[in-house]
């Protein structure tokens, strides 16, 4: 089995006009094949930059990142992964279906098979009623998923999604991210995914690496324990393990125990 | 007021500021006696619309060619040069001192020149500066509609590792597109007026820009009102179709892109 990211001692710095910013400093993190793996932080700890140096679109300033044991530049042109921002960024003069088949479109795919594909990626992310519609007559919920449908068009094994649900309401959220977690399931892809949200890390994840700032580095790494073949569902969000986890996560960002974990749970 | 009304209210009221205002005009020249050598009436004008009704659709059709030529030539430029401006900065450097001298040369310094230079014959002259004054705004137009895409959708090409053509194709043009179609929109009408003013300066008989100026010229005031009639409704009428252009275009790309 070959690890989908493995990145050792990369350190990146941006040189601006006001000095330089060390974004992250020293990190290493490997993330194995199927793994779902969450970066939390404070903002400015260099979450996006890490995920941004795994999709080679930004250079390291020193160590290595290596994507399914290619460069992370063979692997963007190889198309070994899917990626998805906070901002859907669609392509407001295209239909939905449109915008899921941008890729497929770039990459030369034939347009009977690349009908076939937007279909069932529009129904996987339920939206198949919608395939006509642009952009602006859906709602931020909807526009998110298709940008997820466009990034799973190529069949990616990795996935790098950067706060894909940050500007959601609470409810659509939720929904996403079981949607998410379902997804991933049928698909087998390893996901790096950068959140604001304790217990939506939690929620998704194998790993969740907790991440501090100036220097950007990850200050502890904590297993949830909660396995690819557990449902997540209400049931999960529930449960006194989920808790457990979420509490310990907290402890790990603000470096302190909480004590209260009941009181604590969302 | 309910939609349907709205709508009617307004065009009735256009039509009717319209009306009332060729009713006063009238009334001035036959009930107060304006002469008519100062101010022709409308039923005049109207009558020698009627009367030369051939000359000018001939005349109409030269101005409306000349016009036409000198906007898809000039557009085209306008187009393909602000493409290699937002390629390439040393370009747009090399361009942009160029284009500022075009956007002030005013075309009654230009006509004379271009029109002697292509012979009194010849109806170039005419379309060059029809070309250049449309020109300018569809390139600065253009320019700018190419760089209105988003670090977001940069990234995004970027991350298919779409080539620089492909990425042209698939987002720089089309958020440029709505630039463009306003670009074309302002230079219609620059190029009408522009086709139209260069008549004044030489160049072969025929026209509307031509007859206007021999009309008067011969002190025939009506008729010389009659070809400016026809030359308001060439321009309104060039007009009318590049905003229907436009409407047709933007109904595609709905959002008009950038945020
Ligand atoms: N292109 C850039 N140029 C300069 N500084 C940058 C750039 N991208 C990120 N940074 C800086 O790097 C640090 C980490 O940023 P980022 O990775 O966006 O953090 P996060 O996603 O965790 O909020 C911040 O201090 C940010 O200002
Ligand atoms: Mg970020």
């Amino acid at each position: 089995m070959q690890d989908a990211v493995r990145i050792e001692g990369v350190s990146k710095t941006f040189v601006t006009r006001s000095g330089q910013v060390h974004a992250l400093a020293d990190v290493s993190l490997t993330v194995g094949e199927g793994e779902f793996v969450s970066l939390i932080g404070p903002s400015g700890c260099g979450k996006s930059t890490l995920m941004r140096l795994v999709a080679d679109l930004e250079q390291p300033t020193a160590g290595t990142v290596e994507v399914f044991g290619k460069t992370a530049r063979k692997a963007r042109v190889d198309q070994d992964y899917g990626i998805a921002f906070q901002q859907a960024g669609l392509l407001p003069w295209r239909t939905v279906a449109a915008n899921i088949a941008l890729p497929l479109e770039i990459h030369g795919v034939g347009r009977r098979e690349r009908r076939s594909r937007v279909a069932e990626l529009a129904e996987m992310v339920g939206l198949s009623d919608f395939a006509d519609h642009h952009p602006d007559q859906l709602s931020g919920g909807m526009q998110q998923r298709v940008a997820i449908a466009r990034a799973l068009a190529e069949r990616p094994r990795l996935l790098l999604m950067d706060e894909p649900f940050g500007a959601l309401d609470e409810m659509t959220r939720e929904r996403m991210q079981s949607e998410l977690a379902r997804i991933t399931a049928e698909t087998g892809a390893a996901v790096v995914f950068v959140t604001h949200s304790i217990p939506e890390a939690v929620f998704l994840s194998d790993r969740v690496v907790v991440m501090s700032p100036r220097p950007g580095r990850i200050t502890s790494v904590i297993t949830t324990g909660i396995g690819r073949d557990t449902a997540r569902d209400e049931a999960l969000r529930e449960s006194p393990a989920f808790f457990e986890k979420v509490t310990e996560v907290r402890a790990a960002l603000h470096g302190a125990p909480v004590r209260s974990p009941a009181l604590e749970g969302r | 007021m309910s939609p349907t009304t709205e709508r009617a209210a307004r065009v009735a009221a256009p039509v009717l500021v319209g009306v009332l205002g060729l009713a006063v005009w009238q009334l001035l020249v036959s009930v107060l006696g304006v002469s008519e050598y100062l101010l022709p009436s409308p039923s005049e004008i109207w009558a020698e619309l009627g009367e030369n009704s051939q000359a000018i659709r001939e005349a109409a059709w030269i101005t409306g060619g000349n016009a036409l030529a000198g906007l898809v030539f000039g557009a085209v430029l306008g187009v393909v040069l602000a493409a290699l401006a937002g390629w390439a900065r040393w370009f747009d450097g090399m361009l942009a001192p160029v284009v500022a001298s075009v956007a002030v040369v005013p075309i009654v310094a230009l006509a004379p020149v271009l029109n002697s230079m292509y012979g009194a014959d010849s109806e170039y002259g005419r379309r060059a500066i029809a070309a250049l004054a449309a020109f300018v705004p569809v390139f600065v137009n253009t320019l700018r509609g190419l760089r209105q895409t988003t670090p977001l959708h940069r990234d995004l090409m970027s991350t298919y590792a779409a080539s620089g053509w492909q990425t042209f194709r698939a987002l720089t043009l089309p958020s440029a597109a709505p630039y463009v179609l306003t670009g074309i929109r302002v230079a219609t009408s620059l190029a009408v007026i522009s086709a139209l003013v260069a008549e004044y300066f030489g160049g072969p008989r025929g026209g509307l820009g031509s007859f206007i100026s021999t009309s008067a010229a011969t002190s025939a005031y009506a008729r010389a009102w009659a070809y400016v009639a026809a030359a308001i409704l060439l321009g309104l009428g060039a007009y009318l179709v590049t905003v229907l252009l436009e409407r047709l275009v933007q109904h595609r790309l709905p959002t008009g892109n950038p945020r």
